[in-house]
Order: C-alpha cells, then sequence, then structure tokens
C-alpha cells in the first residue's frame, strides 16, 4: 500500500518520534518475565498469536486515549496489563488471586532486609519463590 | 503507598505475583523462561536478518527464492518464528523504498530482527508512519527524494515484513561476512538505508 498525507493532518500537531540507541532489549528483569511468560504461553497452545496481538493492541490504545505517555517507554507496562486481563479472560487465573498475590509479594518484600533475596512465606504445594537482592 | 516506599516495584511485584502463580498451576516452567529470556538478550538480534540480506546480495538464486517465499528462504538459515507468522521479503529499489509499521500494537520479525527498537512500540512511530511517512523517514535522517516511491506495510500477528535494502555502491566483490557488517537494523525496518563505511572501501 502506498499513503500519501491527507490535507486535513496537521504535521506540526503529531508528535515527536522518541529515539533509541540500540540499548538493552529490557531495561529491567521484569520486562524480559512478562515477555517470556507470553511467549511460553502461547507455545502451549493457551491462546493463538492473534488473541495476544488484539489483547495487546487493545491495551495500547486504552493507554493512548487515557493520554498515557506512549512513547514506547512504558511498552512493557501495556505488555503486561494486557496479559493479566487476557490470563483472567482465560479463566486461569482470576483477578482477585492476582490481586491476593500481588499483596503477599508486597508484603514479603517489605518485611525483607535489604540485601536478603525476597520470600513468599512457604506453604503446601507452593514452591519457593525467590526474588535477587534488593537494590539499596 | 506510592510506589517508591515499595521494595518491589509496581509492574516488577505484578510480574513477579504473576509468574509464580502461572509456575504453582504448571502453567509455565521458570527453566524455559530463563532460555527464552536468554535466547532474545542474546542469540536472536538484527545480526540474523543481516546475514539473510548479504546472502541476497551476494547469492541471486538466493534472493530470487527470498522474494518468491520469504518464510521458506529464512528457514534455510534456521530462523523460525514460534508464533505461526509468515514473512515477506519487500525489495528496495532506486524508485521505492519500503517502510514497516505495525499501526497496532508492535508485531516485528522477531527470528530476524530480535525485538523491536523503543521508537518502533511508540505511539508517535504507529501513528504517523502511515499518515506521514517521508516526515518520519526525515526525522529519523532519512530524507528520500520526491521522484522516490514510499510504499508502507502494516505488520499483523500473522505476517512479517523484512525489508531488503539496496546494496551499497562500493561493495563489488565483498564476502557474506563483510556484507552483514554494514547491514543495519533500521535498514531492514526501512527507515535507513545501507551505506559502505568510506574506510571500508576495498
Amino acid at each position: 500500500m502506498t499513503t500519501s498525507i491527507p490535507p486535513e493532518v496537521d504535521l506540526r500537531a503529531l508528535p515527536a518520534l522518541p529515539r533509541d540507541d540500540a540499548g538493552p532489549v529490557f531495561k529491567a528483569p521484569w520486562e524480559a518475565q512478562a515477555f517470556a511468560i507470553t511467549v511460553s504461553l502461547h507455545a502451549r497452545g493457551v491462546f493463538t498469536w492473534r488473541e495476544w496481538a488484539d489483547a495487546l493492541a487493545a491495551e495500547l490504545a486504552a493507554a493512548t486515549e487515557r493520554g498515557a505517555p506512549d512513547d514506547g517507554t512504558r511498552y512493557y507496562e501495556h505488555w503486561l496489563a494486557a496479559l493479566e486481563k487476557l490470563v483472567a479472560g482465560k479463566k486461569l487465573i482470576p483477578g482477585q488471586e492476582l490481586e491476593r498475590r500481588v499483596d503477599e509479594w508486597d508484603a514479603a518484600a517489605r518485611a525483607t532486609p535489604h540485601g536478603k533475596p525476597i520470600e513468599l512465606p512457604t506453604r503446601q504445594g507452593s514452591p519457593k519463590g525467590t526474588i535477587p537482592p534488593k537494590f539499596s | 503507598m506510592s510506589e517508591h516506599e515499595r521494595p518491589l516495584s509496581g509492574p516488577a511485584l505484578r510480574a513477579k505475583a504473576l509468574e509464580s502463580l502461572l509456575v504453582e498451576k504448571g502453567l509455565v516452567d521458570p527453566k524455559a523462561l530463563d532460555e527464552l529470556i536468554d535466547t532474545y538478550e542474546t542469540k536472536v538480534g538484527p545480526r540474523n536478518g543481516a546475514r539473510i540480506v548479504a546472502r541476497a546480495w551476494a547469492d541471486p538464486a538466493y534472493r530470487k527464492r527470498l522474494l518468491e517465499d520469504a518464510t521458506a528462504a529464512i528457514a534455510e538459515f534456521g530462523f523460525i518464528g514460534r508464533q505461526g507468522e509468515d514473512m515477506v521479503v519487500l525489495e528496495n529499489t532506486r524508485k521505492v523504498r519500503n517502510v514497516v509499521v505495525c499501526t497496532l500494537c508492535s508485531c516485528y520479525p522477531w527470528p530476524v530482527l530480535g525485538l523491536p527498537p523503543v521508537w518502533y512500540k511508540s505511539a508517535p512511530y504507529r501513528a504517523r508512519t502511515v499518515i506521514d511517512p517521508r516526515g518520519v523517514l526525515r526525522e529519523l535522517g532519512s530524507e528520500v527524494p520526491e521522484d522516490v516511491e514510499v510504499r508502507v506495510w502494516d505488520s499483523t500477528a500473522e505476517l512479517r515484513y523484512l525489508v531488503l535494502p539496496e546494496r551499497p555502491a562500493g561493495t563489488e566483490g565483498w564476502s557474506e561476512d563483510e556484507l552483514a557488517e554494514i547491514v543495519t537494523r533500521d535498514a531492514m525496518i526501512g527507515v535507513a538505508q545501507v551505506k559502505a563505511p568510506e574506510r571500508s572501501k576495498r
């Protein structure tokens, strides 16, 4: 397809493009985590890639509508939100269960002294989760 | 409570919570996640695409296969998409420049280019490329002469594009490895052209 500029578009009103310096692929470990969980669940057949692309597109569109900065730097936040919704929609993890777990990790993290790995209190049937030591 | 007071920040906390639940339910394997991350951080990247472009420049038979059935020609290198997507290679000429975008999200040819750069995922690039491709190219440092047609290709979950840039003058007789060295990620997205560095001309 070839596009040309429609006359009604005011080019000066268009936002500037962010540039990159070909830096790291993921700027924080959780971004890589969210990415890998998505690819992994798709590989298991939990959802099709079309379903995923639609979920992500909806999340990005909603972010733009809210007026959230969408210069690409918060992309994985939108990615993670889309993943949470898709997983809830597939009834794999209901939203409530996720919120409970978020609170548990939060409490565990705050109860952990600096420099120690963060762990959830062990419970039956749950593998011990460990996070690398906090940064000071 | 603001996120700054949390030892784990908002998204890091949520990603951790989500992963731990999925692991408990046996839906993801932490070791598989680590392998995936390692692959995308260190093994898959624009170097893959550069090797394809270099072979297409050096080997006319490969170029023909690549333009006719990109998915199969790219698979000859062992680069295969995990998302079941088809690949299409777009050939730049003196008269035509191709630019790739994903207007809705950020579909991107991962097996050959790795993960997309920040600007590719940004709303301005996604929105503006279809409205004003010449302006976007100018802003990204690649002015297109008026007599050159610009074609914009919108990626989807099923279809991903790779631009085959024009081989720069002064690279006659170069080996595939030498050619691959000068092919950039931006050139394969279509927002830049490949230049032969002055000092490397031989």
